[in-house]
């Protein structure tokens, strides 16, 4: 109990030291992850449901800057029933397995205006791997909006096995967008 | 005699297209109740790629048939069946549009655009919107098995006419 009580404790001061900084969950809500993937050249585009972010970004110091997204994969919609059944097999997520991805990054790298750029390491499947997400991140009176699109190679992470890996049917190249607002 | 017949390209118009709409209607046979799997993918997109091809060749015959009117059907016919001929052609015609402007529809509702060929994607007719997707899909199918119908109608009757009556209706559209 004194323990709980003395993390609120050290959670609320934290809060208030970082007063005019974001550093919050973003609301699921206004937030969305979505992913357009291929199949024969048809563009289908798919979503995440549920997700968490939280995001603490002071545009005055993107090297302090902190991103973690985790993805419950049993949640996606892959734009059909049969294709959301699918999804949680061996062969896609493996959500018995790994039934969440995450995302998480340090230091965002400003490349002009409102343009930024967050190397983070993207666990999926089981697999860790690097990736480079750019985005654009826009203030307004009730916090911050951070917009981006980054690819994804499918197979990189080993999702679409077996008859699914021929990527000329599915192709490797997944569009992963991405809208997050982060209240004040 | 020769009999009149139907021109060339209406003659060819018409048995391809009795080519495409049962290959499309076998395809869509075999793959509704398949599993997922990328075989599955594959007949879907053949199927929409006959449709779409079906749609554009009915509108090409339909002009071709607007400058070169059918052949006079045969003086011996009452007047009630060559009504019945004539709005069973128009039925026909009717279907062709509607079976493939019905899967197109299907499509977009159901957010999985046609990309002809894989290589032109088409425009999306509507939004998104799964409800109205199954209702479309239950109108397409329906639609299909309508024309279907009426194409084994049509069949029967010109085999009516080339065994029983032994007049010439068939023979316009062959050879």
């Amino acid at each position: 109990m004194r323990k709980v009580l003395l993390s609120s404790v050290v959670a609320m001061a934290l809060v208030g030291a970082g007063a005019g900084v974001f550093a919050q969950p973003a609301d699921a809500g206004k937030s969305q992850v979505r992913f357009v993937f291929t199949q024969m050249n048809v563009p289908v585009e798919g979503q995440f449901k549920k997700f968490m972010a939280d995001v603490k970004f002071d545009p005055a110091k993107p090297a302090e800057a902190k991103v973690d997204v985790s993805i419950d994969l049993t949640q996606a919609d892959a734009g059909s029933p049969d294709a959301n059944d699918a999804l949680k097999t061996k062969d896609w997520f493996d959500t018995a397995r790994f039934p969440q991805a995450k995302f998480t990054a340090a230091g965002f790298k400003p490349v002009g205006g409102d343009k930024f750029q967050a190397v983070g390491q993207l666990n999926l499947k089981g697999r860790a791997a690097n990736v480079t997400v750019p985005f654009t991140v826009k203030t307004d009176g009730h916090g911050q909006w951070l917009e981006g699109v980054f690819p994804l190679s499918r197979t990189a992470y080993k999702v679409g096995e077996g008859e699914w890996s021929d990527t000329g049917m599915v192709a490797d190249n997944v569009q992963v967008k991405f809208k997050l607002f982060v209240p004040k | 005699m020769t009999p009149v017949r139907y021109t060339l390209t209406a003659r060819i118009l018409h048995w391809l297209m009795v080519l495409l709409i049962l290959g499309a209607f076998a395809l869509a046979l075999s793959f509704d109740d398949m599993p997922l799997s990328p075989r599955k993918l594959q007949y879907i997109n053949y199927h929409k790629w006959l449709g779409i091809t079906v749609l554009w060749l009915v509108a090409v015959r339909l002009l071709w048939r607007l400058k070169h009117p059918a052949p006079e059907l045969p003086a011996h016919m009452p007047k009630h069946e060559k009504m019945l001929a004539h709005l069973g052609h128009i039925g026909l015609y009717v279907l062709m549009f509607g079976v493939p402007i019905g899967g197109w529809l299907m499509s977009s509702a159901k957010g999985f655009p046609v990309v002809y060929l894989g290589l032109i994607p088409l425009p999306d007719l509507i939004g998104k919107n799964e409800e109205l997707g199954k209702l479309l899909k239950e109108g397409h199918e329906l639609f299909a098995w309508g024309l279907l119908l009426l194409a084994a109608g049509h069949a029967a009757a010109a085999l009516k006419h080339h065994f029983i009556d032994k007049d010439d209706v068939l023979r316009r559209m062959l050879g």
